[in-house]
């Protein structure tokens, strides 16, 4: 296995996230994990506003509603803001977009992961969890396709296991684990290099 | 490295679609440059970015196809409700003071956003004294804003917003109903002036009060966003007043300390 350096994790989810992520994000806090999560969780416009707050509410690290332009910054859980796709621009800054609704999505996950697979290439860790449509697994796909790492969470353990289940039939992601496993393996990696 | 390929050609389109028709791309956002190229590619049937060049070089109506996705024709009218509410209690008594207005709505796609300016003012009794320029860089769509011609599929949308930014009358009375259209008063189209302008290569045409441009400045990357921004800064008048989209700032561009933020969440700006 070769040592690859990972910059970001970037993860995406939808029915039944919310639970899914504050548990993942929990365990890897509590593993001091300093990488920089950006999140996009599909939510009614309203709720979605209200996502960095739920989070920070019950988590350590900083939570922020990713800005326009903003740098990617370490130790950082970004989340999208409603009503806007996020991007990843090439120099690790945060792009917005009010295009349409991509998956019937908008953030849409698949856009998230595509651009992060431009910016990271073979530094990135793309997570998708659970969800009752198909959005990310092409941007997962990507992510695959410049190199870099993909987990997807057992079906069996997802509230809703559509959208693990649509990136599974699209192709062979690197592990399908739960998310106790998936926190630790995060952990592990980042504890490799951190030597 | 098929990605590094794609990305060298995207470059290569940029530059020749600005050597060869003088529209300025190559400081656009890229991520969703890309995508929007991607799509291009798919329904203008190339089988790469390198052949799209090829056709666009040689055929300027090619060229114009491409536009329509290289431009974000996303647009309506009172879009977050909100930001009009703002203008309306906080920017209009300040611009009453003005004997005449200029108003500047920049990027303004299919000009709705430029007709809920007009209504706006129309209500506030300042319209007589005022000229809106809506400004942008596709004609196609630019066309369609002096038309003043919307799809009635639309116009439940809009009236709801143009209830919650506090619209004084109703919304019907500023539009006739035709067909499957609804077509905008011609009295607020006396007011207003739609041109061609780009934020990437021209300067500025006028002195403004206020300078409207939302949901424009994130497609473009940090040194087009200064120049835009150093454009609407040399436009305005003293104090006057410049509002951006609902996730936009100043915070990551060189104009933070230029101007003061008048209202907060509805992201109104005045300058220093």
């Amino acid at each position: 296995m070769t040592r690859q350096a990972y910059e970001a994790v970037v993860l995406g989810a939808s029915a039944g996230g919310v639970e899914a992520l504050l548990y993942l994000f929990g365990a890897l806090d509590s593993g001091g994990c300093r990488l920089p999560l950006i999140a996009v969780q599909h939510l009614p416009e309203k709720a979605q506003s209200q996502l960095a707050e739920i989070l920070a509410a019950r988590l350590k690290r900083p939570v922020r509603e990713a800005e326009d332009k903003a740098p990617v910054q370490p130790g950082v859980l970004y989340v999208a803001a409603p009503g806007y796709h996020l991007s990843i621009e090439n120099d690790r800054s945060f792009s917005l977009s009010s295009e349409a609704p991509v998956n019937f999505s908008r953030p849409s996950i698949d856009l998230l992961f595509e651009s992060a697979a431009h910016a990271y290439g073979p530094k990135l860790i793309g997570v998708l969890l659970t969800g009752a449509n198909e959005d990310g697994s092409a941007g997962l796909e990507q992510i695959a396709q410049y190199g870099g790492l993909t987990l997807v969470q057992e079906p069996a353990e997802a509230a809703v296991a559509c959208m693990p289940l649509a990136a599974l039939q699209r192709f062979s992601p690197d592990h399908v684990l739960r998310l106790r496993d998936m926190a630790e393996l995060i952990l592990r990696l980042e504890e490799v290099h951190a030597e | 490295m098929p990605e590094r390929t794609a990305e060298i050609e995207l470059r290569l389109l940029l530059e020749a679609i600005f050597l060869k028709y003088d529209y300025d791309f190559r400081e656009y956002s890229l991520a969703s440059l890309r995508r929007r190229v991607q799509q291009a590619l798919r329904q203008l049937e190339c089988a790469s970015i390198s052949e799209l060049q090829a056709r666009v070089l040689h055929d300027p109506a090619g060229f114009m196809q491409l536009l329509q996705y290289l431009t974000i024709p996303v647009s309506e009218m009172f879009r977050d409700p909100e930001y009009f509410r703002g203008l309306r209690q906080h920017v209009i008594p300040l611009l009453r003071t003005y004997p005449s207005l200029k108003i500047w709505v920049a990027g303004c796609s299919t000009g709705e956003e430029a007709y809920s300016m007009a209504i706006l003012l129309r209500e506030e009794g300042l319209l007589e004294r005022s000229m809106i320029y809506a400004t942008d860089i596709n004609p196609l769509s630019l066309e369609r804003a002096r038309k003043g011609i919307y799809p009635l599929t639309q116009i439940s949308g809009f009236t709801r917003s143009y209830q919650a930014a506090g619209g004084a009358s109703t919304f019907s009375d500023y539009y006739t109903a035709a067909y499957d259209g609804a077509l905008f008063d011609k009295s607020l189209r006396d007011h207003l002036t739609f041109a061609d302008h780009s934020l990437a290569t021209d300067s500025v045409f006028a002195e403004t009060q206020l300078i409207s441009c939302r949901n424009v400045l994130i497609y473009f990357n940090k040194q087009l966003q200064n120049r835009a921004l150093g454009l609407f800064h040399e436009s305005l008048c003293h104090r006057g007043f410049l509002g951006l989209g609902s996730k936009e700032s100043l915070n990551f561009s060189s104009y933070g300390k230029q101007f003061e933020t008048l209202l907060r969440d509805e992201k109104v700006f005045r300058k220093l």
